[in-house]
């Protein structure tokens, strides 16, 4: 009796490891030699450029700007280390011998030419939803890019995370696979914007928290998430920036890289900004815009406006000039305020206002520590505009002060807690 | 490492550590001696240039940090020494030690360009960060509002003239 069960469970084991591994395995496709940049028109390279601006895929794809797209940027995650490839048409070591049916499974199903399963820190998980067209196009563009024969780091997953046969079982729990579709409730214009922040775009790649196994968890879509130590910041309702993200804000920001009533990009955000997107249109930013004004359920443009004035000025009536009560106060009104102060009804972009910036209505101080500490290099945020940091110029203890104050007057959140001790953590 | 930027429209390049505070290649490298130190942390505004026009505190900012920039130091804010802000503070004797005066007058400019017409709010707001040990903020505020009238009046004329220009 006990042999008939065993049997019977070891041969329901071993079918359940074949249908698995049917399910998992997935053919090579067959080389080709690089197509050369002639291959492709001009018009198509161009429209490709644009996309792989939407998709910022030098950013993730580049260590040295000398060398773009040819990989080795370490993409720490709680598995191990993961190292972008080389995407350049590098028959060797880059992406040179991939056919478009190579790359359009790669896009679209995460499976590399040779057959592998792909980790999903390439996302895939979105570049799925591309149109049939957009895969052409960008397959154009990478192929006609300068060939570099760099090979990246080797990736330092954990056992049993660098088994790539197992991402069949993840790519079963939270891989849907298909192409984009319209809201037909919805005008051409959102749903272009929806098609690219969901697609090429990859927003919630960094916008939305990840589950245990670091897939997306579509149950907090949209609220906002830590990546590679900034804060992505929460792009539905629950940003909670004085303004919102009305349309006007929202195309401002991702065209120039800041807004009068949110601040400006650092991080992650202003290589998106200032990487990627701009190579897209205008008419792409300004969808993008309409999408995200309607998923943050942003106010009226004269309502964001009388909201951001209102919290300058409540911000500002907190303030003592006369007494200079609190450390983090006098530091304010000496380091922060010539540049920071703003008119109430008037704030200016190159002043971001305190009142109205997205860092300090975040629930985490992270970006705003980072800030203070490192500064605003010309490149980030508005071009020409800089911050210098104050790592070298404050403590910890006076740059928690300061933190504490601004959270305390300048917006009606909880306190942050541990300030000093997060501050530390963010010291080089 | 070397680091080119533009200083008072020349372009120049200092050769030292990318770390080194912009204050100590303006003043050691580059012997433009006009920018004072003050504190070194950013805190009572003796240092104040501008990077591509906005005022920055040069003690905390790293050479490398303006690569590429546009720096306006007091030396080149008018080639003759003649801004609006300049002949205010000689008009109304605003200076008594005048080591901090240099800074005061770089905030000031960049302030003017945010707040032409400034409110005193608006001056104690953005000159705050820059200290007076003489105490002379009372004249430091009246040569701001000297000034700003002047460059009011510049405007005004210049508009009167394009004005007149376009009508003829």
């Amino acid at each position: 009796m006990f042999k008939k069960i065993f049997g019977a469970v070891v041969a329901l084991g071993i079918l359940a490891l074949a249908i698995f591994l049917l399910i998992a395995w997935e053919s090579s496709i067959n080389p080709i030699s690089p197509p050369g940049p002639d291959a492709f028109s001009k018009e198509q390279i161009k429209r490709g450029e644009v996309l792989a601006g939407l998709g910022n895929c030098e950013t993730c794809h580049t260590t040295d700007p000398a060398k773009p797209l040819a990989g080795g940027r370490a993409m720490p995650t709680p598995f191990g280390t993961l190292y972008s490839t080389n995407i350049t048409p590098d028959p060797d070591k880059g992406i040179g011998q991939w056919s478009e049916e190579a790359f359009s499974r790669a896009m679209r199903e995460g499976v590399s030419r040779s057959g592998s399963h792909l980790f999903p820190a390439f996302p895939y998980t979105h570049f799925t939803k591309l149109s049939d067209d957009d895969i052409s196009d960008l397959y154009a563009y990478v192929m006609s890019r300068q060939a570099i024969a760099a090979e990246p780091p080797e990736n330092t997953l954990e056992f049993p995370y660098n088994i790539r046969l197992l991402l069949a079982g993840w790519k079963l729990l939270f891989f849907d696979e298909g192409r984009f579709e319209p809201d037909a409730d919805k005008g051409d214009v959102w749903n272009r914007g929806a098609y690219i922040a969901e697609g090429a775009g990859h927003c919630s790649a960094c916008h939305t928290p990840r589950n245990a196994l670091g897939a997306e968890d579509s149950g907090k879509a949209w609220e906002g998430a830590i990546i590679n130590n900034w804060y992505a910041p929460a792009l539905n309702a629950n940003n909670r920036t004085p303004a919102g993200w009305t349309e006007k804000e929202a195309y401002e920001y991702l065209r120039h890289g800041g807004s009068p009533f949110h601040g400006v990009a650092v991080g992650s955000m202003s290589d998106v900004v200032h990487d990627g997107l701009k190579y897209a249109p205008d008419s792409d930013l300004r969808a993008l815009a309409v999408w995200l004004s309607d998923l943050a359920q942003a106010p009226g443009e004269q309502q964001a406006h009388d909201s951001s004035a209102t919290a300058i000025r409540t911000a500002q009536q907190l303030q003592n000039p006369s007494t200079m009560m609190g450390e983090g106060e006098r530091l304010f009104a000496h380091a922060c305020a010539a540049c920071h102060y703003n008119e109430p009804n008037n704030p200016n972009t190159l002043r971001p206002d305190m009142a109205l910036n997205s860092a300090i209505s975040a629930p985490t101080p992270v970006n705003l520590i980072r800030v203070t500490l490192n500064g605003v290099s010309l490149k980030e945020g508005i071009p020409e505009a800089m911050m210098p940091g104050f790592g070298q110029a404050l403590s910890d203890r006076q740059i928690a002060s300061l933190l504490a104050y601004l959270r305390s007057t300048h917006t009606d959140l909880p306190a942050w807690t541990d300030l000093e001790q997060q501050v530390r953590n963010q010291r080089p | 490492m070397a680091t080119e930027f533009e200083l008072n429209g020349q372009p120049v390049t200092v050769d030292i550590e990318n770390d080194t505070p912009l204050l100590w290649a303006l003043r050691d490298d580059l012997d433009l001696t006009g920018t004072k130190y003050g504190c070194g942390i950013g805190m009572c505004g003796a240092c104040t240039v501008l990077v591509n026009g906005r005022a920055i505190r040069s003690c905390i900012t790293p050479v490398e940090a303006v690569s590429g920039a546009s720096i306006t130091t007091i030396e080149g804010l008018h080639p003759d020494g003649q801004h609006p802000l300049q002949k205010a503070w000689v008009e109304t004797q605003t200076p008594q030690c005048g080591y901090c005066q240099s800074g005061q007058i770089m905030q000031a400019a960049a302030m003017l360009k945010d707040f032409p017409e400034p409110t005193d709010a608006q001056i104690n707001q953005a000159m705050g960060g820059n200290l007076c040990r003489c105490m002379a903020y009372v004249r430091i505020r009246e040569a701001i509002k000297l000034a700003a009238q002047e460059m009011k009046e510049a405007r005004s004329t210049k508009e009167q003239e394009t004005g007149a220009a376009t009508n003829e």
